[in-house]
């Protein structure tokens, strides 16, 4: 019986001890914080994806608070989240919309020829390293699913050998942009519904040859779009570019180009 | 040399991840990356050393003469929890850099198998203090030699191609069980005194 006495009362004396000292570090050593980095940390989405160009949401909020960081940067959270963020700083909500991943390619393997016969490491980075990759075309999607591996959401798939983005999944991180060996994915405003599936800039008659739906930089778009002055289209060499900050919206578009490298919303999946 | 001869024989021969299969959930849970296995060692070796020092005293000084030899597992653990938990507040507020890099994995080795392990096995073995010291450092890094050896085959082991049913954690056991192996060739390497 005594022992039992003894043993409980030494382990209750442990713990006791523990506890007061545990109790006396977290008032006397306790580290001023901001009560704000707790709330902006909250607010945020916590998918700790890194598309603000933070660590973490916890990071994000703590520039955010120490105001290296503007709130606006959160692209899953959206505008719902950047309001709130804006609220608890005490500054005017900037609007921000929401982007979405566009891979810039509509080379599936009935439309560009591959040229080799990769076996390799089921990675892009890899088939882009052994000699330039196997497609034809050296600025296309490889589709060996680099972006769909990193994508947190899971919004990217590889259909017929061509990296596919649902729209009502991506949150804008830019992951996959960054993974990329062929640098053909680009953010673009979700709201945006015509765009030119290339990445091609050389001249035309090289793109026909690797690729059925490569763009020659014929400017059939821009001429049909309302001409220079409308400004919905760039252009970089051979390659035309919807231009986000105007970007066009008459679906016929798609029609007139004798590519088919434009399409509506892409090979987005549109779904609301 | 006797002081060498338990640093070798805690870090190469009777490694604690891969020889006593101490620390397992840590060794595979953390050594995806060089970069946070190296944090995770830099955690468990301060941990380590720091919880071995505290349990040799609480054993020989408080429990040994209760005669409460049989419950110091429950003590111990009491104790190490509370510790890093200490060291944790303390950190924060005294060298901030280092808990940034080592702050999120204090936490996860509170209670780990491998801190505990070697608080046991000091005082089975009746070890005296500076060497329970020393062995629980040396078997610390024992354990961050083996997440980053690790680390370094897993990092590798992303770009491999695999069968689909071995992909990710069970290629990872299979290379974990090879590496193992390998440490068992140091059998024998020096006479142990524990």
């Amino acid at each position: 019986m005594n022992a039992i006495l003894i043993a409980i009362c030494v382990i209750a004396g442990i713990g006791a001890l523990a506890a007061l000292a545990l109790a006396i570090a977290d008032k006397y050593l306790a580290v001023q914080e901001d009560p704000r980095i707790g709330l902006a940390t909250a607010a945020l989405p916590g998918a700790n994806c890194g598309g603000c160009g933070f660590a973490g949401c916890a990071d994000y909020a703590r520039a955010l608070v120490e105001g290296t960081a503007a709130p606006g940067a959160c692209a899953p959270g959206g505008d719902a989240v950047n309001a709130e963020l804006a609220k608890i700083l005490g500054v005017a909500a900037t609007a921000t919309e929401r982007r979405v991943a566009l891979v810039k390619c509509g080379g599936t393997r009935s439309e560009a020829i591959r040229v080799g016969d990769y076996n390799g490491i089921c990675d892009c980075a890899a088939a882009a390293a052994t000699a330039g990759g196997d497609k034809g075309c050296r600025f296309g999607c490889l589709g060996y699913g680099a972006c769909a591996n990193v994508c947190p959401k899971h919004a990217i798939r590889i259909e017929d050998g061509l990296a596919v983005v649902d729209k009502r999944l991506c949150i804008g991180c830019g992951k996959c942009v960054s993974v990329c060996p062929r640098k053909l994915i680009e953010l673009v405003p979700a709201s945006a519904t015509i765009h030119v599936l290339c990445n091609n800039p050389v001249r035309g008659p090289e793109v026909t040859k690797v690729c059925g739906v490569g763009c020659i930089g014929c400017h059939l778009c821009e001429k049909n779009a309302g001409g220079k002055e409308a400004n919905h289209f760039t252009f970089n060499g051979f390659l035309a570019k919807v231009n986000y900050e105007n970007p066009p919206t008459d679906a016929a578009l798609a029609d007139k180009c004798p590519r088919k490298c434009i399409r509506e919303d892409a090979h987005f999946e549109t779904g609301n | 040399m006797r002081y060498l001869i338990i640093i070798v024989g805690a870090v190469l021969v009777n490694n604690f991840v891969l020889n006593r299969f101490l620390g397992c959930c840590p060794f595979l849970g953390v050594s995806k990356k060089t970069e946070t296995a190296l944090g995770m060692s830099g955690a468990v070796v301060f941990v380590m050393t720091v919880a071995s020092a505290v349990t040799w005293c609480l054993d020989h000084w408080l429990l040994a003469p209760l005669g409460l030899g049989y419950i110091h597992t429950l003590a111990f653990i009491l104790v190490i929890a509370s510790l890093v938990q200490f060291i944790d507040i303390a950190m924060k507020r005294f060298v901030p850099p280092l808990h940034a890099a080592l702050g999120i994995f204090l936490p996860l080795i509170t209670t780990n198998c491998a801190v505990l392990g070697v608080a046991e096995l000091n005082c089975k073995n009746g070890t005296p203090f500076i060497e329970s010291v020393l062995f629980s450092f040396a078997a610390a890094l024992g354990f961050g030699f083996a997440l980053v050896i690790f680390s370094g085959l897993r990092e590798k082991l992303a770009w491999a191609d695999p069968p689909r049913c071995f992909r990710g954690i069970a290629v990872a056991l299979v290379t974990a069980g090879l590496l193992s192996l390998a440490f068992m060739g140091f059998n024998g390497l020096v006479k142990l005194p524990y």
